[in-house]
């Protein structure tokens, strides 16, 4: 198969300059933008865009909290009033009180699996391969480097013009990434 | 105390005295970061003698718990040293003493991120670390005391052919959901910090077996922007489910004692003074690790004096707060008018157990006030002694909690008197050997400061000056060539 390109790539040095990059090639027109920062940068996933995807996560694990609430106390309440009702001494079986630290349990673990399973699946982790790592020097990404990508996919993304604007932008180095 | 200070110690104290709020020592920038933390996993010829002697501390003891764990499921219960009138003993003293330290890990992963203490970053991870190995051992013990802890899995609630399910109005099954979810939850915690610095191991290790393994567990991250922002979002709402996680474990194991009406334990103040001894415990734990850790791995510059000097004073306040529980236990019990109230408050001053009450009293209240003085916490050793009474202390306070009360209840033809057995002993001795033995491995294996964190803490205190200089190679060309198109 023919390589085809997944995009072009710029590496820079520090938060600040990345930023800077990042909003200027927004400026620009391009709307496929990546970057890739070894500690987040606070502000750019806004620069580079954020859709309504991004910001589902909290509504995601409030409602597994309600769910794991609601659960918790539901099988408390099943188990005590309908499926095994224990009579102690008269005392009412729908005994709430003492039913709020498990429900209360249930609501923590739900909501925090649903923060971890959350966040790993709307990223679409775990994903062992991704064409950005064929990027020259990626593996600094992760140290102490900053990448911006644009895509190929990009209406406005051709490469001689985008590698030309790219290195307007103060970055360390330019280069092709294979898809 | 009226020795010559050495030159590290007036070193030490000006960095505690000195205003300054930078937690992070030395000629850094993130690769020297990455370096410093990273190779102690990518090197492993970094780890010399001390660790070989820790670790081979740790395997030892490891295999007198097996022994003990062993011994006990094939006698029964019975070669612990408890029965009636006693039948919680140093198995649920353990189990109280070993959850309390998990807590300091909790508390300064979530509770410190939620109040904006960045320089908990340099430690964290470890005490995330301390926590599940600290989880770990506790939970031995509820599931070793059930005697049959093959069919533990009865405490779950779940339909059986035995017809029958828990009780949830006991505060024994609250405890099994409370620490099953902190377990859960803190592993999940942990884990998530740790992926980014997992996927940054994986990025530099030039060895294709570790590629693989650390490829896998970091799940193909890699770093995207829109992926740090979620992840910022996700670990930001797991610390504030961690915080009153955390509070309401604790909580519920001082419930096991509390719902019941057994005198010297139907008090209100429990649930406080028990997470407070918590945190005390903890922090007590993560400094008799950290100090000689950060002397063994040259971390002196990213876990540095202000570091311990602020853990001794969370230690010191939470250790007043605990002072403050014996004192109200004091008073309500004596002004109570109850008499069984009031004959147990004689009992811990004069009864059979009074040296375990004193010596509580001496380690958990008046010891530690040694620490109002900056000297003593400038100075390791000190602070590390000082941290071992406390430990020894909460150990003893649980001790005064359990058999005092339970030996000596309303009818004194069922007064007993109990002593732990030599397997006991054992156990407790081999529960500190899986502790050491895991944190040991855990410092071998996996980063034990959070590399990401600390460049963020870096970033913020150094700004641009966190990058390396400008030996770089000049600005490489583009695969392209770059035309001067209009």
């Amino acid at each position: 198969m023919a390589s085809t390109i997944y995009g072009m790539v710029a590496e820079f040095k520090s938060e600040s300059q990345i930023l800077n990059a990042a909003k200027k090639t927004k400026a620009e027109g391009y709307n496929r933008v990546e970057a890739y920062t070894p500690l987040p940068v606070h502000g750019l996933a806004e620069i580079i865009g954020l859709d309504i995807k991004d910001t589902l996560l909290p509504w995601i694990i409030f409602l597994a909290g309600v769910a794991g609430l609601v659960g918790g106390f539901g099988m408390e309440w099943w188990v005590s009033v309908i499926e095994y009702p224990l009579n102690v001494g008269g005392r009412p079986l729908l005994s709430w009180v003492q039913f709020i630290p498990v429900a209360y349990e249930c609501t923590i673990l739900a909501a925090a699996g649903a923060a971890v399973v959350g966040m790993f699946a709307l990223n679409g982790l775990p994903r062992p391969h991704h064409p950005i790592f064929n990027a020259k020097r990626f593996e600094r990404a992760s140290n102490d480097r900053f990448f911006l990508c644009i895509e190929a996919a990009d209406a406005k993304f051709d490469s001689k013009r985008t590698a030309a604007f790219l290195s307007t932008l103060d970055a360390l180095s330019v280069s092709e990434v294979e898809d | 105390m009226e020795t010559e200070l050495s030159q590290e110690e007036k070193k030490a104290l000006l960095q505690i005295a000195s205003p300054s709020q930078h937690f992070v020592e030395g000629e850094k920038n993130y690769e020297i970061v990455t370096e410093q933390i990273g190779s102690m996993v990518l090197n492993q010829k970094k780890h010399g003698i001390p660790w070989f002697v820790a670790f081979f501390i740790g395997f030892v003891l490891l295999n007198v718990l097996m022994a003990s764990v062993g011994w006990l499921l094939y006698k029964g219960v019975g070669v612990w040293g408890i029965n009636i009138p006693s039948a919680w003993g140093a198995d649920i003293i353990n189990f109280v003493w070993w959850i309390g330290i998990g807590h300091a890990g909790t508390l300064i992963s979530a509770i410190l991120l939620l109040a904006r203490q960045q320089w908990r970053n340099s430690i964290n991870r470890f005490a995330e670390a301390m926590t599940l190995f600290a989880v770990m051992c506790a939970g031995l013990y509820p599931l070793l005391h059930t005697g049959r802890p093959w069919v533990a899995y009865w405490l779950f609630p779940y339909p059986n052919i035995l017809g029958a399910w828990p009780q949830f109005r006991s505060p024994l099954l609250w405890d099994v959901f409370a620490v099953s979810t902190y377990m859960t939850v803190s592993a999940m915690f942990w884990f998530v910090g740790l992926v980014p610095d997992l996927a940054l191991l994986r990025d530099r290790t030039s060895n294709k077996v570790v590629r693989f393994i650390l490829g896998i567990a970091a799940l193909g991250w890699r770093g995207s922007a829109k992926h740090w922002y979620r992840y910022e979002i996700s670990y930001l709402i797991l610390a504030g489910l961690s915080a009153p996680l955390v509070l309401s474990v604790h909580t519920i194991v001082s419930f096991d004692f509390a719902v019941s009406q057994i005198p010297g334990w139907h008090t209100t103040i429990f649930p406080p003074y028990f997470v407070a001894g918590a945190v005390y415990a903890g922090f007590a734990m993560v400094l008799i690790l950290m100090i000689p850790i950060r002397a063994w791995y040259n971390l002196k510059d990213l876990i540095t004096m202000k570091h311990i000097d602020w853990m001794a004073k969370i230690m010191l306040t939470t250790g007043l707060i605990v002072f403050y529980g014996y004192i109200m236990e004091n008073f309500i019990g004596l002004y109570s008018g109850n008499k069984y109230e009031m004959a147990i408050v004689y009992n811990r001053w004069c009864g059979p157990y009074r040296v375990a009450y004193w010596g509580l009293i001496f380690c958990n209240g008046l010891a530690p006030q040694i620490l109002w003085f900056p000297k003593v916490r400038a100075n390791v050793k000190w602070l590390w002694a000082s941290s071992l009474v406390v430990s020894i202390g909460m150990w003893l306070e649980r001790y005064v909690i359990i058999p005092v009360s339970l030996t000596r209840d309303f009818l004194p033809s069922s007064w007993g008197y109990y002593t732990p057995s030599f397997w006991d002993w054992a156990m407790f001795l081999g529960t500190i050997g899986l502790f050491t033995f895991l944190i040991f491995l855990f410092t071998r294996f996996l980063p034990i400061i959070n590399i990401f964190e600390v460049k963020d803490l870096l970033h913020r205190e150094r700004g641009h000056h966190a990058h390396d200089g400008d030996n770089e190679q000049p600005l490489e060309q583009a695969k392209v060539p770059v035309l001067a198109e209009k």
